[in-house]
């Protein structure tokens, strides 16, 4: 794989999300070289939602990873919070906060446990580690159940405690895949809601999700992105006047099936 | 690398897993009350099987022997055979274990031994059968004194002593000491056991950190912290070597434990010098195979740590620790086949090389130079395999592997 990298500009300021020709491409035994993300570029500002739209098997999901550093691209730029992905990868995933589908969670763990393990991992001193979960437990109504192992709580909750995990080190810029996929409308309601308020406190938020609705709903600006490349990039105004179609489902069918 | 985080995953994976009831039943409760129940039970079961056996009189035919009334008299007043009638099928009688043995007497045998000619019995058994073992056993000591007495009377008869059939007497005498002795009976078995605890105390812990947190999603979370990956991957090695280390000392500490019991138990019902001989250990030698298994435990919690990076679900972890149990077992069986003795090539064979010098070193034998080779090797390996696991947590075809 020829790595063709370059370091993220100068221009990228703090709590933007911003990617240049990012590629990263895997090996597969059966189908040789596959390029899971295929040169996007896009740039998201603090105190937007900005929704990747996509199929299943689209590259959201590895587009997600490449912007927290789980993986490393293959070429292209990826910019977070000011830091170079390549240069910079602990940095990066100091300030950014990932939620994914499902729960995760060690069901062994109290809430507490949980939300003061990852605190500590991410370098939060012991007394400002006990004030920021006593305000995240508190806004959250965890109070109930903090010290319940996490395999005793409901779905609810335990998206609750996962919330939390993402919130205790306060970072600038939130990552979701996916994060209402398998959840009952209640608890997608309080992802949602979550979602709307880390705008609301300006943070930077990038969510990856198939469900149009959703995306129409909560989304400040949506990319289309299909077999690993950005088809369509703009505000949701922007997309109805280019396509001529108010429904997003209509729009998406028509970016996706009109790629040559 | 960055102390303060190993030691933050270390602490967290730690108590999780001692809140594991999987880890728990490797860890404590298989060493701590099933290995001695299962060495001891087994053991005490087998002596009592043994001794019933011994104790039972055995049906055994006689096949010939209406010319030869002494014989079959004093046969029939033998208290440790019961003479049942015989049948011409007899070989199938004793495969079919409706009688133990049979012993075919030639035709005038009573004559043959008064007129000194040369008389063959031939007795029939069934080898590998306990029972039938025993029965022949039986037959064979009653025809020997039968000669004996035969042989005695014949000298009498000529006036020669019966001490010109033995013209020295021969005396074994055991001069290793009980421990010594204990060491060298249990020597082959103990390494195998401990070695085997060592495994499998590190299996549950080592597959959860890595294919159950792939499995449940926490490995995606862990890796979006600001933690260096060889942080975390030694963070969870050093709760897996832990698991396995304490595996193996609460076996020896359950196993002292046990011996020490048996010793107080049995101290009425045996002599004192034979209670000595099976019941006492050497502490220096049980103490030197710890520090042995020290970089056994290393290879094993980094092996593994592997297996389960690899897999993608903590079933498809499971099924390859059954090869590798294999792969561990061998060396440590070969190790307590009779004759297989310590050399300078096979001590660099992974794991033989540790079950052997535990076995000398458990009978009190110190060969310093093995001992020096077989750990330094040891942690070539150990070393090895650590590095790899570490290099495989910086790969994102496992870690991601789907």
């Amino acid at each position: 794989m020829g790595q063709t990298v370059t370091v993220c500009g100068e221009a990228c300021p703090t709590s933007v999300i911003e990617t240049h020709q990012l590629a990263k491409m895997f090996r597969d035994r059966k189908r040789g070289e596959v390029r899971a993300v295929d040169g996007i570029s896009f740039r998201c500002e603090p105190g937007q939602i900005y929704g990747l739209l996509g199929a299943n098997g689209a590259g959201k999901t590895t587009t997600l990873r490449l912007l927290a550093t789980l993986l490393k691209p293959s070429s292209g730029t990826v910019c977070v919070a000011g830091c170079d992905a390549v240069r910079e990868p602990e940095k990066i995933r100091a300030r950014i906060g990932f939620l994914s589908t499902g729960t995760a969670l060690y069901g062994r763990l109290t809430a507490r446990e949980t939300v003061e393990y990852f605190g500590r991992l991410h370098g939060v001193g012991e007394d400002l580690l006990q004030d920021r979960i006593r305000g995240v437990f508190a806004a959250l109504g965890m109070g109930e159940f903090a010290d319940r192992r996490c395999d005793k709580l409901s779905s609810g909750m335990k998206q609750k405690v996962s919330i939390a995990r993402t919130l205790v080190h306060d970072p600038p810029v939130m990552i979701f895949d996916e994060p209402t996929v398998g959840l009952d409308v209640m608890t997608a309601r309080t992802i949602v809601q979550f979602i709307r308020d880390c705008r609301q406190q300006g943070k930077t938020v990038i969510v990856s999700t198939h469900v149009m609705s959703e995306a129409e709903k909560l989304c400040d600006r949506i990319g289309i992105i299909d077999r690993g490349r950005l088809l369509v990039d703009g505000t949701l105004a922007e997309l109805r006047t280019q396509y001529g179609m108010a429904d997003l489902e209509d729009i998406f069918v028509r970016v996706v099936e009109g790629r040559p | 690398m960055n102390g303060r985080a190993i030691r933050i995953v270390y602490g967290k994976e730690l108590r999780d897993s001692l809140r594991d009831r999987r880890t728990i039943l490797s860890m404590i409760v298989i060493p701590v009350v099933v290995m001695p129940l299962l060495m001891f039970g087994i053991g005490s079961l087998m002596v009592k099987t043994m001794a019933k056996a011994a104790q039972e009189i055995p049906h055994v035919m006689v096949i010939g022997g209406e010319d030869s009334p002494k014989v079959l008299a004093a046969l029939h007043a033998a208290r440790n055979l019961q003479i049942v009638p015989a049948a011409e099928d007899f070989t199938n009688a004793i495969v079919e274990k409706r009688v133990r043995a049979a012993v075919k007497l030639p035709r005038d045998f009573d004559a043959a031994v008064a007129s000194g000619d040369k008389a063959g019995v031939a007795i029939y058994e069934y080898q590998g059968e306990i029972k039938s073992g025993f029965a022949a056993e039986n037959l064979n000591t009653f025809f020997r004194n039968l000669r004996d007495t035969t042989v005695q009377e014949r000298l009498e008869s000529r006036g020669i002593p019966v001490d010109v059939l033995k013209p020295f007497a021969i005396q074994r005498q055991n001069v290793a000491p009980p421990a010594k002795v204990t060491g060298s009976l249990l020597g082959g078995i103990l390494p195998y056991i401990i070695i085997l605890l060592c495994l499998t105390g590190a299996m549950y812990p080592a597959l959860d950190v890595t294919a159950g947190e792939k499995e449940r999603g926490t490995m995606e979370t862990i890796l979006c912290c600001p933690v260096g990956r060889t942080d975390l991957v030694l963070g969870k090695f050093l709760m897996v070597l832990t698991a396995s280390l304490g595996t193996v000392l609460l076996s020896l500490l359950s196993m002292g434990a046990t011996f020490h019991v048996a010793k107080r138990a049995m101290a009425g019902s045996m002599p004192r010098e034979a209670l000595q001989t099976v019941a006492t250990l050497d502490l220096g030698g049980v103490a030197g195979m710890f520090l042995m298994l020290l970089p056994v435990a290393v290879m094993f919690s980094a092996l593994l740590l592997m297996v389960g990076l690899f897999s993608k679900s903590f079933r498809e972890a499971q099924s390859y620790c059954g090869p590798l149990i294999l792969v561990a077992v061998v060396p440590t069986v070969i190790a307590m086949l009779p004759g297989v003795d310590l050399n300078a090539s096979l001590s660099v064979v992974p794991l033989l090389n540790v079950s052997l010098i535990c076995k000398e070193m458990l009978s009190g034998t110190w060969h310093w130079n093995y001992i020096l080779l077989i750990f330094g090797s040891a942690c070539l390996y150990a070393t090895a395999a650590l590095a790899a696991t570490v290099r495989m947590f910086h790969r994102e075809a496992v870690l991601f592997r789907s």
